[in-house]
């Protein structure tokens, strides 16, 4: 019998062994972020490659003005703070984000550390502060949506062609179809490539709750085996990268 | 599980010490990519070393908070080598978003 594996025969791809040194789980969980990591790239070289078929601003920086006729500069478009309107502060909410993410990144490996001496105290104090900067990083990106929507006090003055003539018009904001900051596709662009990641901050925020719950409900304890922690921080970090792409290609560069 | 049956007081000590010093490059980068952001003006250079610093940020995240770098060579592999198909998609799309940009 080919088909049939001898349960006593040690042999590497026939079961009861782990040959990569990984549990089923955890390998499976590499191999959907290697495809969570294809659909980002798509969204992020397809920004790339309708970035560069518009022109680039030429100008000074001091003197950039939104125009739909070419790329416009992140650190002029992301320049706005909660609670501090009409202050130019470049970059510095987005900056924020980053650093509230990458420190809940921190907490979810100590979590997943302590996981590991089966100390479930520690575990649920990281947790729960995983948990908090994920949902302090939605609310921020709501924040960032709401105004990227909204718009500036003075908009910017568009011409555009309505109904087969050229129509003068003060747009404020941006959605879809029109946009105050530059052409339309950077705004498709934001929306869709942080809509995607915040999506999957969500998600994250769900799956930690949920290994939080049953941290504390003894759940690990009783099964003897915490790696439900590091699996979850698997996909957390994962979530984290693609912050760290996402900040360099779209706000810095 | 290696660890799983460390009981003394210092089991880990080792790994929460690579954990934060992995945060503070992290940290450290990311402040060192805001000096630039302001400071250079843009162009091929500027774009190189945040993309650089992109890819050092990366290396810690995925090898040490995601463990990679500590797992079998197999596994590695596996991870990695897939990646090549994004940098040809990477280049393929660069060249077509130029020759869109010369043809408009």
């Amino acid at each position: 019998m080919a088909a049939t594996a001898q349960p006593n025969v040690k042999n590497v791809w026939l079961g009861g062994v782990e040959p990569m040194k990984a549990s089923y789980g955890k390998l499976m969980m590499w191999f959907f972020l290697i495809s969570d990591t294809f659909t980002f790239s798509a969204l992020l070289v397809s920004y790339g490659l309708v970035r560069y078929s518009y022109p680039a601003y030429a100008g000074k920086v001091v003197d950039f003005v939104s125009s739909p006729t070419y790329w416009p500069i992140p650190e002029k478009v992301f320049d706005a703070m909660p609670f501090l309107h009409g202050v130019h502060a470049p970059l510095v909410f987005v900056g924020i984000m980053t650093f509230i993410l990458i420190f809940s990144s921190v907490t979810m490996v100590l979590a997943v550390e302590a996981g590991h001496r089966m100390d479930r105290p520690a575990v649920e104090k990281y947790m729960l502060w995983t948990l908090l900067g994920g949902a302090t990083f939605l609310g921020c990106q709501a924040w960032e949506w709401t105004h990227f929507i909204h718009g500036t006090d003075g908009g910017t003055l568009i011409k555009e062609i309505v109904d087969g003539s050229w129509v003068s018009k003060t747009v404020f904001g941006a959605n879809l179809t029109e946009n105050q900051y530059g052409p339309p596709a950077f705004a498709d662009f934001f929306f869709f490539i942080t809509g995607f990641h915040g999506t999957h901050v969500f998600s994250g925020v769900v799956l930690n709750y949920l290994i939080f719950y049953r941290t504390s409900t003894g759940f690990y304890d009783r099964r003897g085996s915490y790696e439900m922690v590091e699996k979850v921080g698997l996909y957390w970090h994962f979530v984290d990268l693609v912050w760290v792409f996402v900040f360099t290609f779209f706000y810095l560069v | 599980m290696a660890h799983v049956h460390e009981h003394d007081e210092n089991a880990g000590a080792e790994q929460r010490k690579a954990i934060w010093r992995t945060f503070w490059i992290l940290l450290g980068i990311t402040a060192l990519e805001f000096a630039i952001a302001f400071t250079l003006n843009a162009g091929l250079l500027k774009t190189s070393i945040f993309v650089g610093m992109t890819i050092v940020k990366a290396f810690y995240i995925v090898g040490e908070f995601m463990h990679l770098k500590h797992e079998v060579k197999s596994l590695i592999w596996a991870i990695l080598i897939p990646c090549i198909f994004v940098v040809w998609l990477l280049i393929a799309l660069m060249r077509e978003g130029g020759s869109i940009f010369d043809l408009r």
